[in-house]
């Protein structure tokens, strides 16, 4: 059996794989957002509670995108 | 078609205990607190200071304290119920609730905006400023499509997508356990008992998904409602 009907013999919806691929992005986003905040407290604690609101901010926005992926699953299948 | 399913009588009984709660909670206030009046108190005064007050400031803070306090806890008390025993199911994880949170944020948002001053708020939304004018045949077209349809989208999405998810997570983590534990059985339980450890840390975890996503809520909504309202820059 060569590598193509191998390939051939996986049934199934690309989509499933799709979330996966959606979630690498914004993972790497939330990383970020929350990496910088952390940061930001280490300077400047007294201000963590207005950082911490910002963080949830976007921490919101950039998780949205992986949403979208998981609901384009849902559409696209 | 109308039919009542498991969920709706679920988003009413979470309606019916937050009412309750709150008006037996309100009813006869009393200057120091009892303990149950402060609970209450305490969930209130979290979205007047950290949401309200915090983005909008005092003045448009009051102003819109009602509706703010209203989606915090319509979504908290219908979130909450994904992971209460026998309930299990969150009355938001069907599209109708947040779509018509989001609507709801949507219209505030506007009309905050258009109270404010009809020109400003279409001004400061489409044109951002500073831009050579060939860019605005660019920019007015992407602005409009993430303030107008991207935005109340996106809340739908981020809090319907989270309760789905959480709980397809919980189903899979129980239905692998019983599937381990009753189908397999024999040295397989090692990992049911794994996998049914799991489950519990995800029902923790939906708590706080639950708290979270009702903050978000709320909070993108004062944002979007402070954008609206926001001077001419």
């Amino acid at each position: 059996m060569d590598a193509t009907t191998v390939l051939a013999q996986v049934t199934g919806n690309v989509a499933t794989i799709g979330y996966g691929l959606a979630a690498i992005g914004p993972a790497i986003g939330v990383g970020i957002v929350v990496g910088k905040t952390i940061e930001g407290v280490a300077r400047q604690p007294e201000l963590a509670g207005r950082l911490q609101v910002l963080m949830f901010i976007g921490i919101a926005f950039t998780e949205a995108l992986a949403f979208i992926g998981i609901a384009t699953g849902f559409i696209f299948t | 078609m109308f039919a009542i399913t498991r969920i709706n009588l679920i988003q009413m009984l979470a309606t019916v205990v937050l009412v309750t709660l709150l008006v037996v909670g309100t009813r006869r206030m009393t200057v120091v607190p009892g303990r149950f009046q402060s609970v209450v108190e305490m969930g209130l005064d979290f979205v007047r200071v950290n949401i309200a007050e915090d983005i909008l400031g005092r003045k448009d803070g009051k102003r819109f304290l009602p509706i703010l306090t209203t989606i915090f806890f319509m979504v908290l008390f219908m979130n909450i119920t994904g992971v209460i025993p026998f309930l299990n199911i969150a009355g938001t994880s069907v599209i109708a609730v947040p779509m018509l949170l989001a609507i709801v944020a949507y219209v505030t948002f506007i009309y905050a905006g258009i109270k404010k001053s009809p020109g400003g708020f279409f001004r400061n939304s489409l044109m951002p400023p500073g831009l050579p004018w060939f860019l605005y045949i660019l920019i007015i077209p992407l602005e409009f499509l993430s303030t107008f349809i991207i935005r109340p989208v996106t809340l739908t999405l981020r809090l319907l997508m989270n309760m789905v998810v959480g709980h397809l997570m919980l189903v899979l983590f129980f239905a692998a356990t019983q599937f381990f534990v009753v189908d397999l059985s024999g040295w397989w339980t090692a990992l049911g008992a794994g996998s049914l450890a799991f489950g519990f840390a995800f029902t923790l975890f939906e708590i706080f998904v639950a708290f979270l996503q009702a903050y978000v809520f709320a909070i993108l909504t004062a944002v979007y409602i402070q954008l609206a309202v926001a001077e001419e820059h």
